[in-house]
């Protein structure tokens, strides 16, 4: 909170004697592991318990069996609840679903196209309002309509909640820093925790039904919101505050009239990654039987087929684009349609909605076009193709990154005696982020002991570090370019949105096919979801140094690699790493697929104890340990970019 | 002046439109329900699974007149769910002692239904030109000969043997130590993994060890060979860590909830009835996995053909 003068620069002799400190402990471990080479690892066997998972099993049973008798879940989990089907079913039968004795939802398809066209329209200005109908249309022709409104359907419910939730607790979180203190972690814990660990505990508590799904789905979306409410409110310059309170305004007024108004862009931006992590979690909600385009999803993955599966997912896309459009230029800036505009667009919109109420065909969406058929059959068409022909230089290069990058890192950390890594990560964090996180490091390496999962948290630990560096490598190259070209970064930022948005199995199925289930193909896939991040970040950084500069460099006779190297990359360093602290949490955030396509350890740990009951326990852990690797990281991080930055 | 003309517009093309409307919603009646009232089905995951329902939920809906709710759930989540009264059938399992334990036994919200007549497999098996070119590789004394083909960047020295999904039973690293076999146990983690890898181990001649189990629709489209391992015997499976035999026969079965087993409505005699072969379920499930059919199409298209097998599940009124 206290700004220290930090010396800007650290003296030169300081930084070469803390860097052969470095060098030192690196080599002593080196020393050491070849010494103690798999003494005290640590390990857990597959089906192997500890009396921790046990107990945990324990009380899981203990719990389903009240079920029926306890009064917490009769007066309060039961109301929570009704409401919330109650809501979800509500919106289902406006737009998806047959309903009040209709065989199709109150407001068909036109009115559902004509109302998004309007809205847009009043937020975000005719380009965008274009966008949105022709987005709208595509998921009809595509064969999707009611599908997609069943998603459109759970995922605004979810927003809608996780805003009247997430907004005031962001704001009190703006305004206390204890209150910002307390909710850190526990926001922490909701991002990074595999939602596979409580997907089944969740249908015990909301039954199975909307309700379920979208808690689950607002647990994973809130967080964006309240965080970046808190610190669009802390990011208000002080003196204005200052002038408001001086002028004798209350807190309420200060806040209403003069916090809210400045922050009211970032809160918009916060709505918008709560509407992404919403579509995020589409496909894993239908593992509960969430309705929508998640299901067909996972139901064209029981046989392998990639083309419907992939169709389905790209539906998810173009929801994603549309709505990220929409709320970012909401966000840009504040306009006012003409009148004639809005009376004439309202006009359209309810007679569209009318005739959608009534007559059959502006009702249910007739596609014989066939888009969706001829999508499948195009993706199944690439994919075959790149299982046929590509495996040959993909194995290749799967086994040359194992045995050079994932083998020895992982042989470092899982095979060395706990307490030596322990102590290099303590020793590490001192360095790096001062006593502070030398402690926070140790507690956090002393719960890795304490789920009974060290070794299993060693190996994931390597290779998250590994797909981090892939992740930054990526991101760098493609960041700067996009940094310095708008046209590439016209074409390629679609291309990030649907790498973010896009379900990761539809990708799975021919990456297994490319690089056999493995370690490394756990690898690709948190590539493929985190480094879209870390471009974006490091493209906006490197955008954002002044013109000014850059042009004095060029004015100096350096080459555009000059620039880059000594100008731009150094004057963008915080956003550098921001992308790798936000690179690394992505990553993490995919251990559990990762479990799915052979990375074993954590990710498997997870999906096992969702598949079998005697294996719960151990799930809750690994999820447990998955979250504690992700607030170790994520501080150490940090840490390091304050001392860099500075 | 230009906000009447907009109105004015808009009016007028709502007229229009009103005029050659079309069909309107509501102009015909849809189907409604008998007494059978409202049937929960839980499908599981799987394709074989959703043959027996898309079946048994079609016969519900078309002779019996129920209304029936398919969920699609995990077993664990769906066997929760006959507690919480939102299931009332699983209509394929696969063993799960420890869910049979705790829904059966302790909490008793859950009873069994009798076998749905499909047998089901569990074992080790590698792709069809492998067991052509190397036909001893089907004995289990033989595999670590071939240890060293089965190597891969995930199993280093050793042989690698494919695990799946984590659902099933397994106790593959038992059976590895105990039969003393130079192999390390990979887990793919996901079924997908599993037919990834069998599928491009036929086509392009790869050594390819794994975990796997029939009934499974991909077996129509590879004929994977199983490994023999030591015989089953009753209680070879006692202790976990000892265990050095094959997996047991499956006898795959249906579970039903306890107050739906108790009201006995026509839905649940029907389960109750509901019996068929290995043939039956491959036939459907060929329908949905490789014809792409939709399950009830794949359902009706089945049932015309049979409908003297169908007779016979129908509640004897």
């Amino acid at each position: 909170m206290v700004a220290v003068a930090a010396p800007r620069q650290l003296p030169r002799v300081f930084q070469y004697r803390k860097s052969l400190i470095f060098a030192g402990i690196v080599l002593a471990w080196l020393v050491l592991w070849m010494v103690f080479r798999n003494v005290g690892t640590l390990a857990l066997g597959a089906a192997d318990l500890t009396p921790l998972h046990r107990w945990i099993n324990d009380v899981n049973d203990a719990v389903g069996a009240s079920r029926n008798s306890n009064p917490v879940f009769l007066y309060f989990f039961n109301e929570i609840r009704l409401v919330i089907d109650e809501f979800v079913t509500f919106i289902q039968a406006l737009i998806a679903q047959p309903s009040f004795g209709r065989p199709v939802p109150v407001i068909g398809w036109l009115g559902v196209v004509a109302i998004a066209g309007f809205v847009s329209l009043a937020v975000a200005g005719w380009r965008i309002a274009l966008l949105a109908v022709a987005g709208f249309v595509f998921l009809g022709l595509q064969g999707l309509w009611q599908e997609s409104m069943d998603t459109l359907s759970l995922t605004l419910a979810a927003v809608v909640i996780s805003l009247l939730v997430g907004i005031p607790l962001g704001i009190w979180a703006g305004l206390s820093d204890r209150a910002n203190r307390i909710l850190t972690p526990v926001l922490d814990f909701m991002q990074t925790m595999p939602t596979f660990v409580y997907l089944a505990p969740l249908t015990l508590f909301f039954l199975i039904g909307p309700a379920s799904a979208t808690i689950a789905t607002l647990i994973y979306a809130a967080p964006p919101a309240i965080r970046i409410t808190a610190h669009a409110i802390r990011s208000v310059p002080r003196n204005t505050v200052e002038a408001s309170e001086s002028l004798g305004a209350t807190r309420n007024q200060t806040l209403v009239k003069v916090l809210l108004p400045s922050a009211r862009k970032t809160i918009v931006l916060g709505i918008n990654q709560t509407i992404m992590a919403a579509l995020a979690m589409v496909t894993i909600a239908a593992l509960i039987d969430a309705p929508g385009l998640g299901k067909t999803v996972v139901k064209a993955l029981q046989t392998l087929d990639v083309g419907t599966a992939f169709n389905a997912g790209l539906a998810i896309v173009v929801l994603a684009i549309v709505l990220d459009r929409v709320t970012t230029a909401a966000a840009s800036e504040r306009r006012t349609l003409p009148r004639w505009a809005l009376f004439g667009g309202l006009g359209i919109t309810g007679v569209c909605v009318y005739l959608s109420y009534t007559y059959l065909w502006a009702a249910e969406f007739q596609s014989d076009v066939g888009a969706g058929s001829a999508i499948s059959k195009g993706a199944t068409a690439v994919t075959e193709w790149a299982q046929d022909s590509l495996p040959v230089i993909t194995d290749g290069f799967k086994d040359f990154v194992t045995l050079a990058l994932i083998n020895p890192l992982q042989a470092l950390l899982a095979e060395s005696p706990w307490f030596l890594v322990a102590l290099v990560i303590v020793a590490l964090s001192f360095m790096i982020g001062g006593v502070r996180s030398a402690i926070v490091s140790a507690v956090c390496v002393g719960l890795l002991i304490a789920t009974g999962l060290w070794q299993d948290s060693m190996i994931t630990l390597a290779s998250t570090l590994v797909a981090t560096i892939m992740v930054m490598a990526l991101g760098i190259v493609v960041g700067v370019w996009m940094g310095r070209s708008r046209r590439a970064d016209r074409f390629i930022r679609p291309v990030l949105d649907a790498a973010q948005v896009m379900p990761a199995f539809v990708y799975l199925v021919p990456f297994l096919a490319l690089f056999s289930a493995s370690r490394f193909t756990a690898i690709i896939a948190a590539v493929v979801f985190a480094a879209p991040v870390a471009i974006k970040i490091i493209a906006d950084g490197i955008r954002a140094v002044s013109p000014a500069t850059v042009e004095a460099s060029t004015a100096l006779g350096s080459s555009s690699w000059q620039t880059i190297v000594k100008v731009q990359l150094p004057m963008a360093r915080g956003a550098l790493t921001l992308a790798a602290n936000q690179g690394l949490i992505y990553v993490l955030s995919m251990v559990v697929v990762g479990g799915l396509v052979g990375a074993g350890a954590l990710g498997y740990d997870v999906v096992a104890g969702f598949s079998q009951g005697q294996l719960y326990g151990k799930g809750l852990a690994a999820g447990v340990a998955i979250v504690v690797l992700g607030v170790m990281l994520d501080r150490l991080t940090q840490a390091a970019a304050k001392r860099w930055t500075n | 002046m230009a906000r009447h003309s907009v109105l004015g517009a808009v009016l007028v093309g709502a007229l229009a439109l009103a005029g050659c409307g079309g069909a309107k919603v509501g102009d015909t009646s849809t189907g409604a329900t008998g007494d059978c009232g409202t049937f929960n089905l839980a499908i599981n995951p799987w394709v074989g699974y959703e043959a027996n329902a898309a079946v048994l939920a079609y016969v519900a809906e078309k002779e019996l007149k129920c209304k029936v709710t398919k969920k699609e759930l995990k077993e664990e989540v769906a066997w929760q769910g006959f507690g919480t009264g939102e299931v009332d059938a699983v209509v394929e399992n696969w063993g799960h002692d420890d869910l049979r334990k705790k829904y059966i036994d302790e909490q008793k919200t859950a009873v069994s239904a009798g076998s749905t007549g499909v047998k089901g497999q569990i074992g080790w098996y590698v792709p069809p030109w492998l067991a052509k070119e190397h036909p001893d590789i089907l004995d289990w004394n033989n595999l670590n000969k071939y240890a060293d083909k089965f190597k891969t960047s995930e199993s280093g020295d050793k042989g690698q043997l494919l695990d799946g999904d984590p659902s099933f039973v397994t106790n593959d690293e038992a059976l590895v130590k105990n039969l003393n076999l130079n192999y390390k146990v990979v887990y793919g983690g996901s079924e997908t993994a599993l037919i990834q890898a069998f599928r491009q181990a036929e086509k392009d001649k790869k050594w390819v060890l794994g975990y796997f189990y029939s009934p499974q629709w991909l077996l129509n489209e590879v004929k994977l060979e199983k490994v023999k391992l030591p015989a089953y015997t009753p209680g070879c499976d006692a202790d976990a860590e000892k265990i050095a035999c094959d997996y047991p026969d499956y006898d795959l079965d249906k579970i039903v909830s306890k107050k739906f087993a108790d009201a006995n409505g026509p839905a649940a005699q029907l389960v109750k009835n509901f019996k068929w072969t290995n043939e039956d379920q491959n036939t459907v499930a060929k329908y949905i996995a490789e014809d792409k059919m939709k399950p009830e199409d794949a359902a009706k298209k089945w049932a015309d053909a049979n409908a003297d097998k169908i007779k016979a599940w129908l509640p004897k009124a």
